[in-house]
């Protein structure tokens, strides 16, 4: 059944594990609720940060903190989670919206030009000067 | 900011004289030819391991020696790190930025109807010439919410934002500016 926590660590666990479920969740829903592609990139973009981290965080202080002695470790692998995780979120994002901007050239989604004229780097590169959108 | 362009086509030559006058140090950096990236590798292969077992160190020491020899063409102008001292102020900010936008996003998404949304595409103009400085920023602000970079000018001379939801676009510009380029113009000069 249910126990009360025995200490402060477990307080922790819980806010964080608590925190990190509610903004995975509005992520999920901001995907659902938005009306448009570009919207609804933003959304995932809070469950890798505040969602991860918080269950990420939780799991650290589980570990270091709250189990018992013998399986008590700092769980290093948990920081290269988030590490690797902002590394390659940007990414991922760069290349859907690069998707989106083949999909969508500019006369179509109103882009603002670079006001030296070069154009963006999806549609035009300094070598040739004629669009491939 | 022409100065800034110029430094990665002179970047060698004060090497040559440096070799020259220490040559202990230009062994150390012929086999660690990246240091800060033979430290990462350090690091990550311990945190993967969980573990400084001396076996584990030793495994380490040699990735960190082969994988950096093995991949210098990848890396044909190594950026100076400068202004460590802002390099932390920038991870606070970084952080800081990070949990304030969560908040005000998810503000956006649980109580705004998604038709109110005022989404724009943002134009910011770059002051950073190098492409490892411009790289930190476009994912700083992709991992910010509310803001993801989309595209890049040609000459890597603007940077293509898109904001969920903005009042002040001007504004928002000069925000990215100040919080995050001026920081990023300190650490790689």
């Amino acid at each position: 059944m249910f126990e009360m926590p025995a200490n402060v660590w477990e307080w922790v666990v819980i806010a964080n594990l608590l925190i990190g479920g509610v903004f995975v969740f509005i992520g999920s829903l901001g995907l659902l609720r938005l009306n448009n592609t570009m919207a609804r990139m933003h959304a995932p973009s809070k469950a890798t940060t505040i969602g991860i981290g918080g269950v990420l965080v939780a799991s650290v202080f589980y570990f270091y903190q709250v189990v018992d002695e013998p399986y008590r470790i700092f769980p290093a692998q948990d920081l290269l989670v988030v590490f690797f995780l902002f590394l390659t979120a940007p990414v991922s994002a760069h290349f859907m919206a690069k998707a989106y901007l083949h999909k969508h050239p500019p006369q179509e989604s109103d882009l603002p030009q670079p006001t030296n004229g070069v154009g963006w780097a999806t549609f035009k590169s300094l070598k040739s000067t004629h669009d491939h959108p | 900011m022409t100065s800034t362009s110029n430094q990665s086509g002179h970047h060698h030559e004060p090497h040559h004289e440096h070799h020259a006058k220490h040559p202990e140090r230009s062994l150390l950096r012929k086999w660690f030819p990246h240091p800060i990236l033979s430290l990462v590798l350090i690091g990550q292969w311990l945190a993967l391991n969980n573990s400084l077992a001396p076996g584990h160190i030793v495994v380490a020491v040699i990735l960190a020696g082969f994988i950096p020899i093995y991949t210098a063409n990848f890396w044909p102008n190594r950026p100076k790190l400068r202004a460590p001292f802002t390099f932390l102020m920038f991870l606070f900010v970084f952080v800081w930025d990070i949990v304030v936008a969560n908040l005000q996003v998810a503000t956006l998404v649980m109580f705004y109807s998604p038709s109110k949304l005022n989404s724009q595409w943002l134009c910011v103009p770059l002051e950073l010439r190098q492409p490892e400085a411009i790289a930190m920023l476009a994912g700083t602000v992709s991992l910010t919410p509310g803001t993801i970079s989309s595209d890049l000018s040609p000459d890597g001379r603007f940077l293509l934002v898109h904001c969920l939801h903005v009042d002040d676009p001007a504004a928002e510009v000069q925000k990215i500016k100040d919080r995050y380029e001026r920081r990023l113009k300190a650490i790689f000069p």
